[in-house]
């Protein structure tokens, strides 16, 4: 939809649009009206969906299993053209665990867990603080980069192709094919389907090849990982491995992306974080995330559900508004400013519940080194053209075009 | 003081383990336990009060003063 064909939102209670170009650059108003108004609005917009906005209730609505399902947990309900339909990967292993209910869900997920603990993830730290020192000897002789393009999208996508085993060369493809899914492809069925076709495919190739020449890679454990005495079915390591590709790129990039563009904009933040001990590091990621929660998941009621005066029906999609959450005023004092110093902090923006981001460790990380890397070397920096500066935003929000100059 | 990791609450946001690793500890699944059978030594009471303070499940409790 462009934005000439948008209807403008009167009312946000029954009416809130989550691609609206004011909420995609700044939701926070929108969620604060309606925590006093309505705080579980509801639209029709886009196959309709409910919004909670406090965090008491997004924390609950996280936890209403089996009551709401995770089958289908985009933010929009997807109208795929009759003929396209039997071409959809459906069902509990399209992305498990984050497309599964349990009793699936358990079981992928415990397969998945142990490769994504803190201690899990020491060899990619190694790779990925050189990494980010490799991208910044690309611009850092200019007088400035596009923090989002150059440098953000840049990483998460070759963390991930490294601990999976794939050419780091197609990275370029997998970039293009995530965005496809989770972010052009919202609005557009089609492209959405081609590009999610493509990922599985890519996949499927690669898991052949493993069963028959196995690495030292993610894609190799998954393959020798058993369940009950029996490997998981290659449909299955598939599935997980789309999901590592789509929920562990466009969600880590964002979360550099706006810390960028936070420091980029707050002089006086970037000045402290020029020299900051490991101390205020960890309570200032963690406040970045809380601040700019990149993600918004969904779930769909599969039995009449009455909570917080609102009636779901069976087929009803509810938005799991992490990011709202974190800006709730009845538990976090001051939401609305980053305080980088915050000592409780005990935000969601990995979600709550059985669905917690089974990558989190890996973002954090990806978050500290590239940030850490980022300003050992370039210290001072500011925002370039800010009308410049474009952001998506509907399931994962971020800076798309970030311009800074250095110095 | 004595704190304790209610394991059914707990969903790995390793966020304790990152505050106090010397309170608790992670399993395979990244999953958090208290250590010293969750007696914090002494100096680390307000440690203790952080990582109940930041736990996105509200999975760590005081169970002793």
């Amino acid at each position: 939809m462009t934005d000439t064909e948008r209807c403008p939102v009167d009312d946000l209670a029954t009416d809130y649009d989550i691609f609206d170009p004011d909420y995609v650059r700044d939701p926070v108003p929108a969620w604060a009206e309606l925590r006093g108004s309505c705080p579980i609005a509801h639209t029709e917009r886009y196959g309709g969906s409910w919004l909670p906005t406090r965090y008491e209730d997004v924390q609950a609505m996280a936890k209403m299993v089996p009551e709401l399902s995770s089958a289908s947990p985009g933010p929009i309900v997807i109208d795929l053209p009759v003929e396209m339909r039997q071409q959809s990967r459906q069902g509990y292993n399209a992305a498990a665990p984050i497309s599964a209910d349990p009793p699936e869900q358990t079981w992928t997920r415990k397969a998945l867990l142990p490769h994504f603990t803190p201690k899990a993830i020491g060899p990619e730290r190694d790779y990925s603080e050189r990494l980010c020192n490799d991208l910044i000897d690309g611009f850092i002789d200019a007088e400035g980069c596009d923090g989002a393009v150059d440098y953000a999208q840049q990483i998460p996508p070759r963390v991930i192709a490294s601990k999976l085993g794939v050419d780091q060369s197609r990275v370029d493809d997998f970039i293009g094919w995530v965005r496809g899914v989770l972010e052009f492809g919202l609005t557009d069925p089609e492209l959405r389907l081609k590009s999610s076709n493509l990922i599985r495919d890519f996949f499927a190739a690669e898991v052949v090849d493993r069963r028959t020449n196995p690495g030292d890679d993610l894609i190799t454990a998954l393959c020798q990982t058993e369940v009950d005495g029996e490997s998981l079915p290659d449909e299955v390591v598939i599935g997980m491995c789309n999901l590592q590709l789509v929920a562990g790129i466009d969600t880590t990039w964002s979360s550099i992306g706006s810390a960028l563009w936070h420091f980029a904009g707050h002089e006086n933040d970037r000045r402290r974080m020029a020299e900051a001990d490991d101390a205020l590091w960890d309570t200032a990621i963690e406040e970045l995330l809380r601040f700019y929660s990149p993600v918004t998941m969904a779930r769909n009621a599969i039995e009449t559900v009455e909570y917080g005066g609102v009636t779901m029906e069976p087929g009803d999609k509810i938005l799991m508004n992490f990011p709202g959450a974190n800006h709730d005023p009845d538990v976090f004092e001051d939401p609305d400013t980053v305080v980088l110093d915050r000592q409780r902090n005990r935000h969601v923006a990995f979600g709550a519940g059985i669905h917690r981001c089974a990558g989190s460790n890996l973002a954090r990380m990806e978050m500290e080194v590239s940030l850490k890397a980022w300003f050992a070397r370039i210290p001072e920096f500011t925002l370039g053209d800010p009308d410049a500066v474009t952001w998506a935003g509907g399931q994962v929000r971020g800076p798309r075009r970030l311009p800074i100059l250095f110095g | 003081m004595k704190i304790h990791v209610d394991r059914d609450k707990c969903e790995g946001h390793s966020r304790c383990y990152a505050l106090a690793p010397a309170l608790v500890d992670v399993d395979d699944l990244g999953n958090a336990f208290e250590l010293n059978d969750g007696v914090v030594p002494a100096g680390m009471e307000e440690k203790a009060q952080l990582i109940i303070d930041n736990c996105p499940e509200f999975a760590i409790a005081v169970i002793e003063d």
